[in-house]
């Protein structure tokens, strides 16, 4: 006799009384049965301070610059008062690294100079999560992003370029390659604590020493570095930090006592940069802005690619310079791939980035939203068609709901221009030599994807790609191991790997 | 081999009705499946080009979006809900050679009552047994809501004459199951026989309805999670109710990437065709951290309709003195040890 | 009996030297030098510390001829197990990412770093020198660990090639662990030379039997403490103390031994162990008579490393 099952709601019915019985009922239609309880992480451990200063010369001290408020792009509350560099700061931070340069850091053994990037690597380790929570709340980043990728690679890179410091003569360099001197750093609030240290930690492994200015809306976890380089003894002037304005970049990176500039940002501005050094012997290297192709084709993995279509525009809130802003999708799935991918957007969370759920955080600050708005207004009234997932936007703070724009063609603004932000536009092509032209047709060649199952049109898609990393079946990784940089208007050098060490040696 | 064959039946009403649709703007297509049975008797080469046309599954992607989900914080009210239903999910298993009646009624008061301390628990899913323990098994869950799942078809190895199989479906739903854990026959399947696994199981069906079919694939000799893809597919065109990852009896079982490819299969299969399939999990699950991760993955990756036990469960054993361990602690704040909880 | 009369039996120990100049009387209390619990030298094989199956063990003297321990007497039973073990570790070790085993060859840096004091102890008894020249040796043994820890993730590229090839082919060449790695410690530089052929061997993701210096172990072993409590999975190196002569004829027959670091074996015993290894065509590694205090180069890199060439067809477009 075969045994009768009862339904669950049955059983509910029978055995169950009040509502308080641990028997689950059945899922009602359109509600959400597993709603994540919020998860915050604590904002005790960034162990914020009312006040951050000025790093020059292994000492903190009041810059003589502005004092600004660092706020949360989050909450628009502030977070820490910033006492900013003025350029009497420039001189003697310049001042300082030459000094140190010319003193203790060329006279080290070359060992004891990894040494150093050692320590500094563990304490990033060890400091993780003060870091990462910092971090969070300083950029607005989701805190799983900061935890999980921005302070490890951080480590990463430091440990990498530690173990090159006495090993130059087998980077292919020359058998004895000779540092530049002093390198005057620029970087960008998008990763700040990794691009701090994609920037320190090859300086110092090839002997340079280092005058540093973190973005204007994003100085504390570079000011937290600086701690841990004075913790780790490294002796002062050899990593200088200055919190300012584009106006103390530009005085860094005019400043005749400087031989090195390294910057990442935008392409205006490496352009800038670029004709300001002409003429003089400064070594350059620009890492700018991107318009990225993620190219799908017919027999790719699909559910991998949807993946790597999300992680490549919505990781960081897109305000990544490789970011896939651009699917190019082969017209025969071209539905199926935009199908999949807005069913995808409505598990992606929005909100609180200190919540450990949170997948899309805050816009970095309101300019950058202004931008992002005013170009995704202009794809809307050049014709494309504008769609995000429902989304619940937090009434205060700095917010934009991941979007796709469909019907978008190579002459559109946001197939051409930058936006920096959470916005996906998705051009269809026929043939793989048409998804190589369309992907090729833009000024910038930074990055690009290719999804696809055959391993020969991996290698020769990638082969004629004009972008500095190529990316199969896969989608932003980086490896301090691996080298990164951009063609054509994304700038020039790489960071990162045997290549990267090139940049601040004397070839 | 079988030469007569029927189109699967329709399914027993306690199955779910189909999927509703998830702020889905894309099209949900609704028709019959590809392939009849007709066509996958007459043409094992056609049956295999469409399960290799199946997209590929790039596994570095899916371990990475099976590690990204397990990064998901669940916490008090949600860890709460998560337990109680992670136990109502539970096919409570006792497959050893030394399995007595004692043992067997010993498991199944457990089943009703996991949780003497705390009545209002909820009962498991349904306990999980050889054929020759049924009766058993029947007997003791008299009245209660508790299923009977039994294994069959020469589990675990799945190596004997088709006629044995069968009649070890019979005798386990003579004596009274009314769900069957058949599993596939792998050596057919690594060897391209899609047609002979598809018959199989297809006579499963017909011997054991209207009880419910779970399709064992046994995902560790399978080899790549592209192999997991097709063999899903073949299960769900087949009729199987649920497909179930593995026999428990060797590892590796299941695993995230292994459960993602699966789950996604059995959402794609509701999409092509608007019948939801369940998905189990067996052997390895131990612990309520990987219970909620799995539940995480179920929500995320097939959506909150498979969410209940008639379309999702795990095969367990010790995982549900896990769960109630990590109720207490809930409950009381303090961390509870393993003599707190009843053995079988 | 009182306390004056244990006393007078028992002789007051001298005071003792600490080799910086100073010396510290140990009379306890009631007059009585301390007693230290002196340590036993084991085996370090499958990441455990067993006695040798054989039960052997045998005196290591210091330069005046003062007994400092016993040693463990490896047999090659011993030997056997450790091969055992070592194989039993290349897939995890090899299949470590080159960052992770980095990252584990650094701790045990710090693990040496730790037992500083406890190495210039050892080296300074085992060589017969001073301590300060101990203690260079030790901070140059740390250090070259430290070297070697950051080759891990960077030896790839500085081996390896895109080549150029003809046709429509992408080839790229790699360089892969050989396997299994018999070494020979130096006879002589108990620390730093057993540091500078054993570290190498790691960083390029081998697995290792390592025979210690005969008349000089007590380092290898205290370097496996070390390895034991580093994070180093078990079986990835295995430490023989004992007779070079009686393993040495064993460990080049072994056919599951990929390569052989002759080192600390004598110029004239050489060649009989490369002709036993030609049995399953080790890679013989037999270098001259090295300054354990220069640069190390790369040769003991590549010399434990299998090139990978793999060719991949590129697509066209249909002419």
């Amino acid at each position: 006799m075969t045994r009768q099952r009862i339904s669950r709601g049955q059983a509910a019915a029978q055995t169950a009384g009040p509502a308080e019985s641990g028997a689950p009922a059945a899922v009602p239609a359109g509600t959400d049965p597993f709603a994540y309880a919020p998860a915050p992480e604590s904002r005790a451990t960034a162990r914020l301070r009312p006040s951050y200063q000025v790093f020059v010369d292994g000492r903190f001290r009041d810059g003589r610059g502005e004092s600004i408020k660092s706020i949360n792009p989050a909450d628009e509350e502030p977070l820490a008062e910033v006492s900013e560099a003025g350029p009497a700061d420039v001189e003697d931070a310049i001042a300082a690294a030459r000094r140190a340069f010319e003193g203790p850091w060329s006279a080290m053994p070359a060992a004891q100079r990894g040494k150093y990037l050692f320590r500094i690597a563990r304490y990033i380790q060890e400091r993780a999560r003060e870091l990462a929570v910092l971090e969070t709340l300083d950029n607005g980043k989701p805190i799983k992003e900061s935890r999980d990728f921005d302070i490890p690679a951080a480590a990463a890179h430091f440990f990498y370029y530690a173990g090159w410091a006495d090993k130059l003569g087998y980077a292919g360099l020359g058998p004895d390659p000779r540092p530049l001197g002093v390198a005057g750093q620029v970087i960008p609030w998008n990763f700040p604590l990794l691009m701090a240290a994609w920037k320190i930690a090859p300086a110092l492994a090839t002997g340079n020493t280092v005058v540093l200015k973190p973005a204007e809306t994003t100085p504390l976890t570079a000011l937290v570095l600086a701690e841990i380089m004075a913790d780790a003894d490294l002796p002062p002037g050899v990593v200088n930090i200055l919190p300012g304005g584009p106006s103390i970049g530009e005085a860094l990176v005019s400043h005749r006592g400087i031989d090195k500039i390294a910057f990442t940002g935008s392409t205006e501005v490496g352009k800038l940069i670029q004709r300001g050094a002409a003429g003089t012997s400064k070594r350059l290297t620009l890492e700018l802005g991107g318009k990225a192709a993620n190219i799908v084709f017919d027999d790719a993995p699909l559910d991998q690619a949807v993946e790597g279509i999300v992680t490549g525009i919505f990781f960081n809130q897109g305000q990544v310079c490789c970011a896939g802003s651009r699917l190019l999708v082969q017209e025969s799935i071209a539905d199926e791939v935009v199908s999949a991918l807005q069913r995808r957007l409505t598990t992606l969370r929005l909100g609180d980035p200190l919540d450990k759920n949170t997948d899309v955080g805050a816009i970095n600050s309101a300019a950058q939203l202004a931008k992002i708005r005013q170009l995704t207004e202009s794809g809307e009234t050049e014709g494309a068609t504008r769609w995000s997932p429902p989304c619940r936007i937090p009434r205060r703070g700095y917010w934009f709901a991941p979007t796709i724009f469909t019907g978008v063609s190579q002459a559109h603004r946001i197939a051409r221009e930058e936006i920096f932000g959470p916005v996906l536009s998705v051009l269809t092509f026929r043939t793989p030599a048409e998804a190589v032209e369309k992907a090729n047709n833009t000024a910038y060649g930074l990055s690009a994807g290719i999804w696809t199952e055959k391993g020969s049109r991996i290698l020769s898609v990638a082969a004629q790609l004009r972008a500095g990393v190529v990316w199969a079946n896969t989608f932003n990784r980086f490896d301090p191991a691996a080298p990164f940089g951009g063609y054509k208007e994304s700038g020039y050098g790489r960071e990162g790997g045997r290549h990267g060490l090139e940049a601040y040696v004397d070839v | 081999m079988t030469d007569v064959l029927t189109v699967p039946s329709a399914r027993p009403q306690s199955q779910q009705s189909p999927p509703s649709p998830q702020n889905s703007p894309g099209e949900t297509r609704i028709g019959t499946p590809p392939w009849s049975a007709a066509d996958a008797a007459r043409d094992n080469a056609s049956l295999r080009r469409f399960l290799h046309g199946l997209p590929g599954v790039d596994q570095a992607g899916a371990e990475s979006r099976a590690a990204g989900l397990a990064t998901r914080s669940i916490k008090t009210t949600a860890k709460a809900w998560a337990i109680t239903t992670s136990i109502s999910m539970i096919d409570l298993t006792s497959l050893e050679g030394a399995d007595t009646p004692a043992r067997v009624r010993s498991l199944c008061a457990r089943a009703m009552r996991p949780d003497l301390s705390r009545p209002d628990t909820p009962m498991v899913a349904a306990v999980c047994v050889y054929p020759d323990l049924v009766a058993t098994a029947v007997d003791a869950l008299r009245g209660s809501p508790v299923g009977v799942a039994s294994v069959a078809t020469a589990f675990p190895s799945g190596r004997a004459s088709l006629a044995t199989k069968l009649a070890d479906v019979r005798d386990a739903v003579a004596a009274g199951a009314n769900e069957i854990d058949m599993v596939i026959d792998r050596g057919a399947f690594l060897a391209g026989r899609y047609t002979e696994v598809f018959n199989e199981i297809l006579a499963v069906k017909t011997e054991c309805s209207p009880a419910h079919l779970k399709v064992i694939l046994e995902t560790g000799e399978l080899g790549t999670l592209d192999h997991v893809r097709r063999a899903s597919w073949l299960a769900l065109l087949a009729g199987g109710d649920f497909i179930k990852t593995s026999t428990g009896k060797i590892s590796p079982a299941a695993t995230p990437p292994v459960a993602l490819v699966m789950l996604q299969a059995a959402k794609n299969f509701a999409e092509m065709t608007g019948q939801a399939r369940g998905v189990k999990l067996a052997g390895g699950i131990r612990t309520t951290k990987e219970a909620v991760r799995y539940l995480v993955m179920v929500n995320e990756v097939a959506g909150s309709t498979w969410l209940t036990p008639d379309l999702f469960r795990f095969g367990a054993s010790s995982l549900l003195n896990d769960l109630l361990l990590q109720w207490h602690k809930l409950k009381t704040g303090a961390y509870d040890g393993p003599d707190y909880v009843a053995v079988d | 009996m009182s306390e004056a009369s244990v006393s007078a039996r028992v002789p007051k120990a001298p005071p003792v030297e600490l080799g910086d100049g100073t010396a510290r009387d140990l009379t306890t209390r009631t007059g009585t030098a301390r007693l230290g619990v002196r340590k036993t030298y084991k085996l370090y094989v499958g990441g455990a510390f067993p006695r040798s199956e054989s039960g052997r063990s045998y005196p290591v003297r210091a330069a005046d001829g003062s007994l400092l321990a016993y040693a463990a007497q490896a047999s090659r039973k011993d030997l056997r197990d450790a091969v055992v073990a070592a194989r039993a570790a290349v897939r995890a070790w090899s299949g470590t990412s080159p960052y992770n085993r980095g990252q584990v060859l650094y701790r045990i840096a710090e693990m040496l770093e730790g037992r500083r004091e406890q190495f210039v102890t050892e080296v300074g008894a085992a060589e017969n020198v001073t301590a300060d020249s101990a203690a260079a040796q030790v901070d140059a043994a740390i250090d070259r660990w430290v070297y070697y820890a950051g080759w891990t993730d960077k030896f790839a590229q500085v081996t390896g090639a895109s080549n150029p090839v003809s046709g429509p082919y992408v080839s790229f060449s790699s360089p892969e662990p050989t396997g299994v790695v018999g070494l020979f410690a130096p006879q002589e530089s108990s620390l730093l030379g057993l540091v500078s052929v054993l570290a190498p061997v790691l960083t390029t993701g081998n697995t290792a039997v390592l025979i210690a210096s005969q008349d000089r172990p007590l380092s290898a072993v205290s370097l496996a403490e070390a390895l034991a409590t580093a994070d180093l999975p078990a079986g990835t190196v295995n430490i023989l103390t004992g007779s070079t002569a009686e393993l040495a004829p064993w460990a080049a027959a072994h056919r599951d031994i990929n390569a052989l670091d002759l080192t600390g074996v004598a110029a004239q015993s050489r060649p009989a162990l490369q002709r036993a290894g030609a049995g399953n065509l080790k890679r013989v590694y037999a270098p001259r008579d090295t300054d354990w205090l220069a640069d190390p180069r790369t040769g003991r890199l590549s010399a434990f490393v299998e090139i990978k060439t793999v060719w991949h067809s590129k697509e066209n477009e249909i002419t």
